[in-house]
C-alpha cells in the first residue's frame, strides 16, 4: 500500500473541481493515464466508493502496470484484469448519443424455469412456515445463478440498462410472505448479481457500458385510496412507513452498487412521492451525491390516467421536483395503447423520456403474445417520431423482443432535450 | 445496413422543445399558470378561521357535509382549494390528514390543487403527506429567523411543493411598499440560493390588510400591496403574487354587497399591477364592471386612496344597503328531473347531498323497498358500470358512487327489514336472507381491491357476504362455502397464475357435487377466459363479471328464482358460442413434441454409474412394527398445520400468538401418543420390496416380478412436456433407471406401509363420548405415524436391506428436510400423477395380503392413514412435477397401458394440457 498515492487521491476526489467533473468520467479516465503507476485507490468514502464501483473497476482498467484496486470505506477489491486503456462514458453522455436500451420482463423469464415450491425455498428456506413459490425477489437469495442468468441474457439482448430483481423488495411488500426482515438483504443481493453481470459485459465491451437500474415497485398498499369504501379517508399505511420502506429498500439498492434509481410502476403518485422524498434523505443523510432517478408511471386504461386517477401531465408535475433522469410508462398498457401518452410525455417533459410497454395486451388467459418483431415496431415508430430516450420492455417481453427493439432502433437519433427557457414570454 | 442509415438520414430531426418556468401545480388535473392564464382563484371556505359553518361541520366530525362545502368551492369555480384546519379546540394535524384523505376519495374536487394553509408547520407537514399532486404550502416566512425558514423551505422542496411566503421578517409584518418588497426579495435569495428553490415555486403573499377601517394610517395598505406587487413582479417575473383578499373589506363584515363590491375592485387593480393567484370565495366575486357604478367609484376612491373622505362616503353607503344574504348559485338543474333521474345523477356523480330524501320519495314510488334498489339504484349503478368499462369513469369517483348507494340503502334498510319482519310472521317465523355470498381472493394472489368493492357493493344490496380474504386455498373456499350453505361463490385474483387456480376451484366444485354458481373476476380474468377454461368445468353456472357494479344484477339473477333459469340459459349459450370462436383460433403452444421432450432425459451419461446391488432382493413384511421406534421419527410440523397453526416447530411453541395453545395441543398429543405406543391402540404394518429393474424404453421401467414366473412387470412414466430453458432436462421417473442398452444391471424398490389398523375402534369409541377433540387427534397422529413410518422404513433401506447409502449419519432434522440420496415418490403424486399404476404396485408387494390396506376403486388406499411408493436409488433422482402433457403423450401412455385413448383422458385429465 502507498500511502504516497492513497492521499494524492484523496485530495484529488476530494477536489471540488473534481467532484463537478464526476458525472463525465472522461476526466477520471484522463487523470488515471497520467498516474498509471498506482496500485491503490482510495475515494475517500465520500466521492465514488459505492456511487460507482463501476468506475473504480474502470480505472482499475486503466492502471497500465498492474496491480490491484481497493476501496478503504466499502472494502471493494479488484484485480487488474484488463490492460487496456479505456475510456468509460456516463450514463447521461451514452443518452445523449443513442436510444438506450432498457431490459425486459423479470417474471416472465423466471417462469420459464418453471420453479416450485422447493426451488423458491432454496436450502436456507426449506422449513419455512409459509409458501414462498411466486415470491421472485426471494430467488435473489436462493437461485441468484437463474437471475444472474437472466441479466445476462438481457446483456446478450443489448440492454444498456438491465433492472435488479427488487420490485417487491420492501418490508411492506415483503410482509405478504412474513419476509419483512430480509427487505434490506434481498436489495444488497439483487443489486450484487446485477452489478456482477453488467460489470461482465462492460468488461467484453467498454465502449458500450452497461448500468444497473436498482427497481423499486410502487407497493402492495397505496397512500391515496382506502381500501375500505366504507371509510374513504382510511389508509392502511402512512406516508412515514411507506417513506421508512424505500429507504431501506434505497440503502440496499445503493450499498449492493446500483447506478440509477429507477421507481417504476407507479399507479399511486402519493406512494412515488414517498421514494422520491426517502431517496433525497438517503443521500443527504450519508453526505453523498444522489444517484440518478429514472420515473417511470403506470397508466391503467383508456381513461389516460394513473389508477390513483391523474392525469399524465399532473402525475409528471407531481415527480418533477425529482429532477429526474428520465420520466416515462411501462407496463398495463402495450405500446400500441401507450402512443398517445408517449407522445404527450415527449412535449412536457424537460427530462429523457422512457418507455417500456408490456408485449401488448394480454390475452383470454392473461398471457402476452405480441411478438418481438411487431413489438420493435411500435418501438421504432416512437423513435422515429422523436418521442424517446431509453425503450424496453415490460410485461410477457423477452431477451428477444429486446433485442429487435435494440437493432430496430440502434440508427435512429434519440429525442433531443427540450431547452428550459428562464423567461416567461 | 446501408438502407438501414439512408432511411434514417433523411428523417427529419426532430424539433428540439422548450419548456417555459411556469408554475405548475397538479391535483389529478394539471394546473399551468402561464402569463395569460390571467388569475387564479383560490378557494377559502375550506378554512375553519374563516368560516364559521365549515369550523362547526369539522368540530363535530360531519366531514361528510365538510366535503360540500369543497365541493361547492369548485363548482364556483376554485382552482386552487385553500384548506385551514387552525383551531385551538381541534387536533389540526389530524382534521388536515382525514380531511384531505376523504379528498382524495372525491375525484370532482380533489381534480384540483390543494393549498396547504396553516401557520403551525406540523399541520402542514401532515398535509404533505397526504397529497399525491404538487400542492402549495401557505406559509412560510423569516417570521422565525432565517434558519427555521430554509429548514421548512427544504422539507416543501423535498415533497415538490411550491411555497406561499409571507412578507414578514424577524421583527414583524412588512406594511409598507418598502418593506414587502425588501422582505419578499431576502426571502427570494435565500430560497434560491440557499433551498435551491425554482423561482416559479415561489409565491409571494405581500399581506393584504382592511382598509376603510378609520384609521388613517390604513387608507393606503391596498395602494402600498398595489405597488409592492408591481415592483416584485419587475424584480423577480417568475414568481406569483398572491394574497387574502377578503381581508380588504374586514370593516364591512355582514354586509356582503359592499364586501363583494371592494374585493372585485381591489383585485382588478391588483390583477393590473400582476397579482396572479388570491384567496376569494369564488361564490363571491362581482365582475367590475357589473357593479353598481355608484358603489364602484366609491370602492375605488377606498381602494385608491384617492380622496380624503373615502371612507366615510363608503360607510354612508353601507348604511343604504341591505344585506339580503345572496343565494349562493349552482347548477341544480338536475333536481328538476324525476326521482329516478335523480337518484341516477346523483349515483354517477358520487353526490350525497339530497339521496336520502330523494331515496325516500322513490320508497313512496314504487310498491317494495327493494323495488328502489333493483330499479332505479341498479340502473344508476350500470350507468357508472358502463363508464368505468369504457374509461370515462375511474376508480375513485366509483368508489363514491357505492358510497352513495350505500346510503341510499342505508335509508330503505329498514324498511325492507320491516317487510322481512311481516314475511316471517306470515310464514310462521323462518328468516330467510337475500342471500348469502362468499368471496375469495384464490390461493397464491394477495390482490384484493376489487373484490373488497364487490363485497362492499353487494353487502349494500342487503346480501350477507362472507369475505375470506386474500391466499384462500380451494378446500378452505369450498368447505366454508358448506359450512354456511351460501348461495353463490365470488371468486377473485389479479395475478395470470390466479386463473388456473379458478380453473381449479370449478373443478374441485364440481368434484364435491356442489350446486351453487360460481362468479368469477378481477384484472386479469376475461370473459373469454371464462367461458373457455372455467365454465366447463362446473356446470352449475359459471359468470364473469366485470366490475363490482355488474355483480349486483348478476347476483340479483341469481338469486331470484323467476330469472335464475333464463339468466344461465343465456349465458350458457353465449359462452358456448365464445369456446367455439375462441376454438377456432390455435392457441400458442409451450409445450414440445413428446419425441422431442424424451431428448432431454435427466440422466444421460451412465457410462460411470455403478448401482449398488439391494442386499435382500425380493420382499420383506413387517407385521406389527414396535410404534415405539416409529414415533421417533415424527415430523411434528404438519401435526401443528393440521390443527391450523402455522409456525415452525418447535418454535411454534413460543410462539407469541400462538404458543401457549400449539404448546397444550403438544403436550396432549404426547399424552396420546405414550398410550397408543404402550397400549399398542394401533397396528403397524408394512411391506418392502427390491427388485432388478432396467428401462426397456423411454418411459417404461421394467422390474423383474418377485413372483415365480410372472417374468417382468412394466411400469409406466409421464414424461414432462413443458418448453423449459436449454439445458433444463424434461423429467421422468424411467430417467433415474439404467437403460437396458447401457449393459447395467439396476435396481429399484416399492412399498406399503400403514398405521391405521384397528384405528376404527377407538375412533367409534370417542364418537360415543362425543370426543370430538380426541378423534380429531388420533387421527393427526396416526398419519404423523404412517408418514414416520414410511420415513423409518425408507431409512432402513438405504442403510440395511439395499445398502447403498450404509456411510448415511443423517439425524431427524436432515431426513425432514430430505438430504437423503434417492427418492421415494407416490403413485397419484406431482411425479407420476397417474393412480393405476398402483395396481402394480400392491400386486408386487402383495400389500393388501400383508398389510391389510385396501384399494378402493378410485385407488385411494384405506385405512387413510397409509403410504405407498417406488424407491429409486439413482444420487441424481429428485423430486419433480409432472405439469402438463399433450396429446401425443397422452396416445402414447394409452397404447402402453393398453387402454382406448379415451381411458387415458379419464385417468390424466388433470394434467391435460388440452381441452378434451
Amino acid at each position: 500500500m502507498s500511502l504516497h498515492s492513497l492521499s494524492a487521491w484523496t485530495a484529488l476526489f476530494r477536489h471540488k473541481k473534481f467532484f463537478s467533473a464526476s458525472e463525465d468520467n472522461y476526466l477520471i479516465g484522463a487523470f488515471m493515464i497520467s498516474f498509471h503507476n498506482i496500485t491503490l485507490l482510495s475515494a475517500g468514502g465520500d466521492a465514488l466508493h459505492s456511487r460507482n464501483k463501476v468506475i473504480i473497476k474502470y480505472l482499475c482498467l486503466l492502471v497500465s502496470a498492474g496491480g490491484f484496486v481497493y476501496c478503504s470505506t466499502c472494502g471493494y477489491y479488484s484485480t487488474v484484469t484488463n490492460k487496456r486503456i479505456t475510456i468509460m462514458k456516463s450514463l447521461s453522455q451514452c443518452a445523449a448519443e443513442r436510444i438506450l436500451i432498457i431490459d425486459g420482463a423479470m417474471g416472465t423469464m423466471i417462469q420459464r424455469y418453471k420453479l416450485e415450491e422447493a426451488d423458491y425455498r432454496g436450502e436456507r428456506f426449506k422449513d419455512y412456515h409459509l409458501d414462498v413459490k411466486g415470491n421472485n425477489d426471494l430467488l435473489c437469495l436462493t437461485q441468484p445463478h437463474i437471475i444472474e442468468a437472466i441479466h445476462k441474457e438481457y446483456l446478450e439482448a443489448g440492454a444498456d440498462i438491465i433492472e435488479t430483481n427488487t420490485f417487491s423488495s420492501t418490508f411492506i411488500a415483503m410482509a405478504d410472505y412474513d419476509m419483512q426482515s430480509l427487505a434490506f438483504e434481498l436489495n444488497v443481493a439483487a443489486a450484487r448479481i446485477a452489478r456482477k453481470a453488467a460489470d461482465e459485459y462492460t468488461a467484453k465491451n467498454p465502449d458500450k457500458p452497461r448500468f444497473v437500474a436498482g427497481a423499486i415497485g410502487p407497493l402492495n398498499k397505496t397512500l391515496s385510496l382506502s381500501p375500505d369504501v366504507n371509510n374513504p379517508g382510511f389508509r392502511s399505511v402512512t406516508f412515514d412507513e411507506v417513506v421508512n420502506a424505500y429507504y431501506e429498500q434505497i440503502k440496499g439498492l445503493h450499498e449492493g452498487g446500483v447506478d440509477i434509481l429507477l421507481i417504476e410502476t407507479i399507479f399511486d403518485t402519493l406512494n412515488s412521492k414517498a421514494a422520491i422524498f426517502a431517496a433525497k434523505k438517503y443521500f443527504r443523510d450519508i453526505a453523498q451525491p444522489e444517484l440518478p432517478v429514472m420515473i417511470s408511471g403506470t397508466i391503467t386504461d383508456a381513461s389516460g390516467r394513473t389508477l390513483s386517477g391523474q392525469t399524465l401531465e399532473a402525475f409528471y408535475i407531481s415527480v418533477m421536483h425529482a429532477k429526474p433522469f428520465s420520466v416515462g410508462l411501462n407496463c398495463a398498457l402495450g405500446g400500441e395503447q401507450m402512443r398517445p401518452y408517449i407522445s404527450e410525455l415527449s412535449q412536457i417533459a424537460a427530462c429523457n423520456v422512457s418507455c417500456y410497454p408490456n408485449a401488448g395486451l394480454p390475452n383470454a388467459f392473461g398471457e402476452y403474445d405480441e411478438t418481438p418483431d411487431h413489438t420493435a415496431h411500435i418501438i421504432e415508430d416512437f423513435a422515429k417520431e422523436g418521442f424517446v430516450n431509453i425503450v424496453g420492455g415490460c410485461c410477457g417481453t423477452t431477451p428477444d423482443h429486446i433485442r429487435h427493439i435494440a437493432e430496430h432502433v440502434k440508427t435512429l437519433p434519440p429525442r433531443p432535450l427540450p431547452v428550459q427557457v428562464e423567461e416567461l414570454a | 445496413m446501408s438502407e438501414t442509415i439512408t432511411s434514417a438520414d433523411t428523417l427529419q430531426a426532430p424539433e428540439t422543445k422548450v419548456i417555459k418556468p411556469f408554475l405548475r401545480l397538479s391535483g389529478l388535473e394539471p394546473l399551468v399558470v402561464r402569463p395569460e392564464t390571467n388569475f387564479i382563484n383560490i378557494g377559502e371556505r375550506t378554512n375553519v378561521t374563516g368560516s364559521k359553518k365549515f369550523a362547526r361541520l369539522i368540530r363535530e366530525g360531519l366531514y361528510e357535509e365538510a366535503l360540500s362545502v369543497a365541493r361547492q368551492q369548485v363548482e364556483n369555480g376554485a382552482q386552487v382549494l385553500d384548506v385551514n384546519m387552525d383551531d385551538a379546540l381541534l387536533d389540526g394535524e389530524k382534521a388536515m390528514t382525514t380531511f384531505l384523505n376523504l379528498l382524495a376519495a372525491e375525484p370532482d374536487i380533489s381534480r384540483i390543487p390543494v393549498m396547504i394553509d396553516s401557520s403551525k408547520f406540523s399541520i402542514i407537514e401532515a398535509g404533505l403527506k397526504c397529497l399525491q399532486g404538487k400542492c402549495i404550502v401557505n406559509s412560510i416566512s423569516l417570521k422565525e429567523g432565517e434558519e427555521k425558514f430554509i429548514e421548512q423551505a427544504q422539507i416543501c422542496k423535498a415533497f415538490g411543493a411550491a411555497v406561499v411566503v409571507m412578507a414578514f421578517d424577524e421583527h414583524g409584518q412588512a406594511d409598507t411598499e418598502e418593506k414587502k418588497v425588501s422582505f419578499c426579495h431576502r426571502s427570494y435569495k435565500i430560497l434560491t440560493e440557499k433551498v435551491g428553490f425554482d423561482p416559479q415555486d415561489i409565491i409571494f403573499d405581500p399581506n393584504i390588510f382592511a382598509i376603510a377601517t378609520g384609521i388613517e394610517e390604513h387608507n393606503n395598505y391596498a395602494v402600498d400591496f398595489i405597488n409592492a406587487t408591481r415592483r416584485i413582479k419587475e424584480l423577480m417575473p417568475l414568481t406569483s403574487v398572491s394574497g387574502g383578499v377578503s381581508n380588504i373589506s374586514f370593516s364591512f363584515r355582514g354586509n356582503d354587497v359592499v364586501r363583494e363590491a371592494m374585493h372585485s375592485a381591489f383585485l382588478y387593480y391588483a390583477i393590473k399591477a400582476g397579482m396572479n393567484m388570491g384567496i376569494v370565495n369564488a361564490g363571491m366575486l362581482q365582475i367590475y364592471d357589473e357593479i353598481e357604478p355608484e358603489l364602484r367609484e366609491l370602492c375605488d376612491d377606498a381602494i385608491l386612496n384617492r380622496r380624503e373622505d373615502a371612507t366615510e362616503r363608503l360607510i354612508a353607503f353601507a348604511e343604504t344597503v341591505k344585506s339580503k344574504g345572496k343565494v349562493i348559485e349552482k347548477d341544480e338543474t338536475w333536481r328538476q328531473g324525476t326521482v329516478e333521474e335523480r337518484l341516477s345523477h346523483a349515483l354517477v356523480n358520487g353526490i350525497t347531498d339530497y339521496i336520502e330524501a330523494d331515496t325516500e320519495e322513490a320508497r313512496q314510488q314504487y310498491p317494495r323497498p327493494l323495488d328502489v334498489i333493483e330499479g332505479p339504484l341498479m340502473a344508476g349503478m350500470n350507468i357508472v358500470g358502463d363508464l368505468f368499462g369504457s374509461g370515462k369513469m375511474f376508480l375513485p369517483q366509483v368508489v363514491k358512487s357505492a358510497r352513495v348507494m350505500k346510503k341510499s340503502v342505508a335509508v330503505l334498510t329498514p324498511f325492507i327489514e320491516e317487510e322481512k319482519q311481516k314475511l316471517v310472521a306470515l310464514n310462521g317465523g323462518v328468516v330467510k336472507s337475500a342471500g348469502k355470498i362468499l368471496l375469495a381472493t384464490v390461493k397464491g394472489d394477495v390482490h384484493d381491491i376489487g373484490k373488497n368493492i364487490v363485497g362492499v357493493v353487494l353487502g349494500c344490496n342487503g346480501y350477507d357476504i362472507i369475505d375470506m380474504g386474500v391466499m384462500v386455498p380451494a378446500e378452505k373456499i369450498l368447505q366454508t362455502a358448506r359450512q354456511e350453505q351460501v348461495d353463490i361463490i365470488g371468486l377473485s385474483g389479479l395475478i395470470t397464475p390466479s386463473l388456473d387456480e379458478m380453473v381449479n376451484v370449478a373443478r374441485e366444485m364440481k368434484r364435491q357435487h356442489f350446486e351453487v354458481p360460481l362468479i368469477i373476476g378481477g384484472a386479469t380474468t376475461s370473459r373469454t377466459h371464462t367461458a373457455v377454461k372455467i365454465a366447463p368445468e362446473y356446470e352449475h353456472g359459471v359468470i364473469h363479471v366485470l366490475d363490482a357494479s355488474r355483480s349486483v344484477t348478476v347476483t340479483g339473477s341469481l338469486l331470484n328464482k323467476a330469472l335464475k333459469k333464463t339468466f344461465l340459459d343465456d349465458v350458457k349459450i353465449e359462452y358456448q358460442k365464445l369456446n367455439e370462436n375462441f376454438r377456432n383460433k390455435k392457441p400458442v403452444k409451450q409445450y414440445l413434441p413428446i419425441a422431442e421432450a424424451r431428448q432431454h432425459k435427466a440422466i444421460t451419461d451412465w457410462s460411470n454409474y455403478k448401482p449398488v446391488v439391494p442386499k435382500k432382493l425380493g420382499i420383506q413384511v413387517f407385521k406389527n412394527y414396535n410404534l415405539a421406534d416409529i414415533a421417533e421419527f415424527i415430523d411434528w410440523q404438519p401435526f401443528f398445520i393440521s390443527w391450523e397453526l402455522h409456525g415452525k416447530f418447535p418454535q411454534i411453541l413460543t410462539d407469541e400468538i400462538v404458543g401457549q395453545e400449539a404448546s397444550r395441543l403438544f403436550e396432549d398429543a404426547k399424552a396420546m401418543l405414550k398410550r397408543i405406543v404402550e397400549e399398542k391402540w394401533l397396528t403397524a404394518n408394512g411391506v418392502i420390496g427390491l427388485f432388478p429393474a432396467n428401462r426397456s424404453a423411454d418411459d417404461t421401467i421394467s422390474v423383474l416380478s418377485p413372483k415365480p414366473g410372472a417374468g417382468a412387470v412394466h411400469l409406466e412414466c409421464l414424461r414432462q412436456q413443458i418448453k423449459k430453458a436449454p439445458g433444463q432436462p424434461n423429467f421422468s421417473l424411467a430417467d433415474f433407471i439404467a437403460p437396458a442398452e447401457a449393459g447395467i444391471q439396476d435396481y429399484m424398490g416399492a412399498f406399503a406401509v400403514t398405521t391405521g389398523g384397528d384405528i376404527e375402534k377407538w375412533l367409534e369409541k370417542f364418537k360415543e363420548d362425543h370426543d370430538d377433540y380426541s378423534s380429531i387427534m388420533l387421527k393427526a397422529l396416526a398419519d404423523r405415524l404412517v408418514e414416520a413410518f414410511a420415513e423409518l422404513m425408507h431409512k432402513r433401506v438405504r442403510q440395511e436391506f439395499w445398502g447403498y447409502a450404509s456411510e448415511e449419519q443423517l439425524d431427524n432434522d436432515a431426513l425432514i428436510r430430505e438430504e437423503y440420496s434417492g427418492i421415494r415418490p407416490a403413485p397419484g403424486y406431482p411425479a407420476c400423477p397417474e393412480h393405476t399404476e398402483k395396481y402394480k404396485l400392491f400386486d408386487m408387494l402383495d400389500a393388501t395380503e400383508n398389510t391389510g390396506i385396501i384399494l378402493t376403486e378410485s385407488l385411494a388406499m384405506y385405512p387413510a392413514s397409509s403410504v405407498s411408493g417406488w424407491y429409486f436409488a439413482h444420487p441424481e433422482a429428485k423430486y419433480f412435477g409432472l405439469g402438463k402433457i399433450e396429446k401425443d403423450q397422452v396416445e402414447d401412455y394409452a397404447t402402453r397401458k393398453g387402454w382406448t385413448v379415451e381411458e387415458a383422458e379419464k385417468w390424466l385429465r388433470p394434467v391435460l394440457e388440452y381441452d378434451m
